[in-house]
C-alpha cells in the first residue's frame, strides 16, 4: 500500500459556502504532504474530513486503507490531529494533559505516566510539566499539543497550521520535530499559509484555492511554474527607471514590471548568478539602486501565477 | 500494541472507562481552579439567608419553623441551578478545540459527554455540603434516620444527573457560553420556583399554576426530600422523581450524543 492517504472528489458545503469542491489528495507513506493555501481555501475542512471530524457530502477518503466514514473508529487509531488552535486543556498541567490522552487510548496508569514523562522530555517540557498549560508560551503550548498527538503512536499525523503565531525560533523547533517524525516513519499532512514552510518540509505540495486543488507537485515543480525567484531593484532616482528596466531586461531576458510610485523594478529570475551581472550592468550605466534584492515569490505571487488572482481577496468583494 | 482492541464498536465498559478518565479531567480542573466552585458555594448561602428571613415569618410564623421546610426544598432547587454550569463549560470546551482532540481519538463518541456529567457530581456535592452545613448553623435539624437522609440526597442527585443532560444539550446548541447562562436561567426559574420548593402548601396558588406545580418533577423531589429529612409520608413522590429522571435521560441522552457527533 503506497498511499497512506487517498482522497477522491471530496466535496463539502457549509450553508452557502462550498468549502471543498472536489478535492483529490494522495500522500505516500513516510513523506510530508504540504497543503498550501490562503485562509478559507478549504485546508482545514480537508484535514478535518481526513481526521473523521467531518463527513464529506460527496467523494471518499481512505487512511491506510480504512474509509474515514465507514471505518472511522479504525482511522482514529492510526491518526493524530494537532489543530490550528492548540487543543490542549489549558486548565490541566502538561503532564496531566498527556496522561489523560494515554489513559483514553487505553494505557494503564504506570504506562501512561511513563509515556507522558518520555514525551515531556522529548519536547523539552519536563520542567514545565507540572504547570498548568495556560501558563505556557505559544511555542511551549504548540509543543505540548504535538506531544499530545504522539501519545498513541500515530502512523498519520495531521498538523493544521502548526506554526501560525509562533516566533521564528519556536517555528524552527516545530520544523525539527516534523522532520524527526518523518524519520521515525510517520506520514505527515501539514497545512500552511507560508510558502517557505511548505518548501522546507514538504515532499509534495498541493495548492488549495476556493476548495479546489489548483496545483500539485514538488516545491521545485511549483517554483518552475511560478518562475523561481524575483529580482527587485529600486531606483534612487525615479527618472532613471528606464535605464534600470533596460539592464534587468537584458540580463534576465524577461519583461520587467515597474511600479512608478515606489520606483521598484521587478522581474522573475531563474539563475541566481545573474544577480552579479545586474549589479555590473547598473554600475556600467552609472545608475544607483537604493535597494537590490533577490526574493522568493510570496504566496500571493504563487497564487497570482497559478490562479490568476491574489491570495487574499481585496476589499470585501468575496 | 495492546491498547488497540480489535472490534469496530467501542464497548460499554470502555466507554465508561473513557468517561471516568474524562470525569477525572473535570475534577482535576476544579482542583487547579477552585474558584470555579464559587457559584455552587455561595448560592446555597445566599438563597438560604434571603428566603429564610424574607418569607420565614409570613409563611411559618417563625424563621426556625420555616427553615425546616425550606432547607429540604433548597436541596431540590440548588441542584437545578448547579447543573447550569455544565453547559457553559461544555460550550467553552467545544469552542477552544479541546473536544476536537477527543473526537479524533479512538474513544466512544459519548465518552466526553458522560465524563463531563459524571465529573459535575463534584459541584452537586459541594452545593449540598454547603447547604447542609450552613442550614445546620442556622438551626436546621434532620428529624429522620441517616438512611432516609442519604436517600433524600440520592434522589436529589438522580434528578440533578438527569437535568445535567438538558444542560449538555443547551451547551451543544448555544452559540456561546454566555448564551448558555441566559438560557439556563429561563428553564431553571419556572422549574424551581413554580414548585413546592419554597412552600410545602401550594393550595393558595391559582389553578393553572397548581396544575404545573403538580406535574413538575422538582415538586415531587422537594416533597420527597422534605419527607425523608424532616418526616412525613413520602408517598409516590420518590417514584415520580425517579421516573422523571429516567424519562429525561432517555429523552436527552441520545439526542445529545447525536448532536455532539454532528457538531462541526
Amino acid at each position: 500500500m503506497e498511499h497512506v492517504i487517498r482522497a477522491e472528489g471530496l466535496k463539502k458545503r457549509f450553508g452557502e459556502t462550498q468549502a471543498l469542491a472536489g478535492v483529490d489528495i494522495l500522500a505516500r507513506r513516510g513523506t510530508v504532504l504540504g497543503v498550501l493555501g490562503p485562509n478559507g481555501a478549504g485546508k482545514t475542512t480537508a484535514v478535518r474530513t481526513l481526521a473523521t471530524l467531518i463527513r464529506p457530502d460527496e467523494g471518499r477518503a481512505e487512511v491506510c486503507g480504512f474509509d474515514v466514514v465507514k471505518d472511522a473508529a479504525q482511522v482514529r487509531r492510526l491518526i493524530s490531529l494537532t489543530g490550528q488552535y492548540a487543543s490542549v486543556d489549558e486548565e490541566l498541567t502538561g503532564v496531566e494533559n498527556l496522561i489523560m490522552i494515554a489513559r483514553l487510548v487505553g494505557h494503564g496508569r504506570g504506562e501512561s505516566r511513563r509515556r507522558a514523562q518520555d514525551l515531556l522530555d522529548r519536547f523539552s517540557l519536563s520542567e514545565a510539566g507540572g504547570r498548568a498549560a495556560k501558563t505556557y508560551s505559544g511555542g511551549m503550548r504548540r509543543r505540548l499539543d504535538l506531544a499530545a498527538g504522539l501519545v498513541n503512536d500515530p502512523q498519520v499525523i495531521y498538523l493544521d497550521e502548526p506554526t501560525t503565531g509562533l516566533d521564528p525560533r519556536a517555528r524552527n523547533a516545530v520544523w525539527d520535530t516534523v522532520r524527526q517524525l518523518v524519520r521515525d516513519g510517520a506520514t505527515v499532512l501539514l497545512t500552511t499559509q507560508q510558502l517557505d514552510e511548505a518548501e522546507a518540509l514538504a515532499d509534495r505540495i498541493v495548492v488549495f484555492d476556493h476548495g479546489r486543488v489548483v496545483a500539485d507537485g514538488t516545491s521545485e515543480e511549483l517554483k518552475e511554474k511560478v518562475g523561481g525567484q524575483t529580482l527587485a531593484v529600486r531606483a534612487r532616482d525615479r527618472a532613471r527607471m528606464p535605464e534600470i528596466v533596460g539592464v534587468v531586461a537584458r540580463v534576465t531576458g524577461a519583461r520587467p514590471e515597474t511600479d512608478e510610485d515606489t520606483g521598484l523594478v521587478t522581474a522573475p529570475l531563474d539563475d541566481p548568478a545573474a544577480l552579479t551581472a545586474v549589479v555590473r550592468g547598473l554600475d556600467e550605466a552609472g545608475v544607483v539602486a537604493s535597494d537590490l534584492a533577490l526574493r522568493r515569490p510570496s504566496l500571493d505571487e504563487v497564487f497570482l501565477s497559478l490562479t490568476g488572482h491574489h491570495a487574499e481577496p481585496e476589499g470585501d468583494d468575496e | 500494541m495492546t491498547a488497540i482492541t480489535a472490534g469496530k464498536r467501542i464497548g460499554p465498559s470502555r466507554t465508561l472507562g473513557n468517561g471516568l478518565t474524562l470525569a477525572w479531567r473535570n475534577v482535576t480542573q476544579l482542583k487547579h481552579s477552585p474558584e470555579k466552585l464559587i457559584d455552587v458555594t455561595l448560592m446555597p448561602v445566599v438563597f438560604l439567608l434571603l428566603f429564610l428571613y424574607v418569607f420565614g415569618g409570613v409563611v411559618a410564623g417563625s424563621t426556625h419553623a420555616y427553615l425546616q421546610q425550606l432547607l429540604p426544598g433548597l436541596v431540590a432547587q440548588m441542584g437545578m441551578f448547579a447543573s447550569m454550569g455544565l453547559g457553559t463549560s461544555l460550550c467553552e470546551d467545544i469552542r477552544k478545540g479541546v473536544f476536537d482532540r477527543f473526537r479524533s481519538l479512538p474513544i466512544a463518541r459519548s465518552a466526553p459527554l458522560i465524563g463531563a456529567v459524571i465529573g459535575d457530581a463534584v459541584r452537586f456535592c459541594v452545593s449540598m455540603v454547603v447547604l447542609t452545613a450552613f442550614g445546620s448553623l442556622l438551626g436546621f435539624r434532620f428529624h429522620t434516620n441517616p438512611l432516609s437522609v442519604l436517600a433524600a440526597f440520592g434522589l436529589a442527585y438522580a434528578l440533578y444527573f438527569a437535568v445535567c443532560w438538558v444542560s449538555v444539550l443547551v451547551g451543544l446548541v448555544a452559540p456561546s457560553p454566555e448564551t448558555v447562562q441566559g438560557l439556563g436561567f429561563i428553564w431553571a426559574m419556572p422549574l424551581t420556583f413554580g414548585s413546592s420548593v419554597l412552600l410545602a402548601d401550594t393550595g393558595t396558588m391559582p389553578g393553572w399554576l397548581q396544575a404545573w406545580v403538580k406535574v413538575n418533577p422538582v415538586t415531587h423531589l422537594a416533597d420527597a426530600t422534605r419527607a425523608l429529612m424532616v418526616g412525613g409520608p413520602v408517598g409516590d413522590h420518590a417514584w415520580y422523581t425517579l421516573a422523571w429522571a429516567a424519562g429525561i435521560v432517555i429523552a436527552t441522552f441520545p439526542v445529545a450524543v447525536w448532536m455532539y457527533g454532528r457538531k462541526v
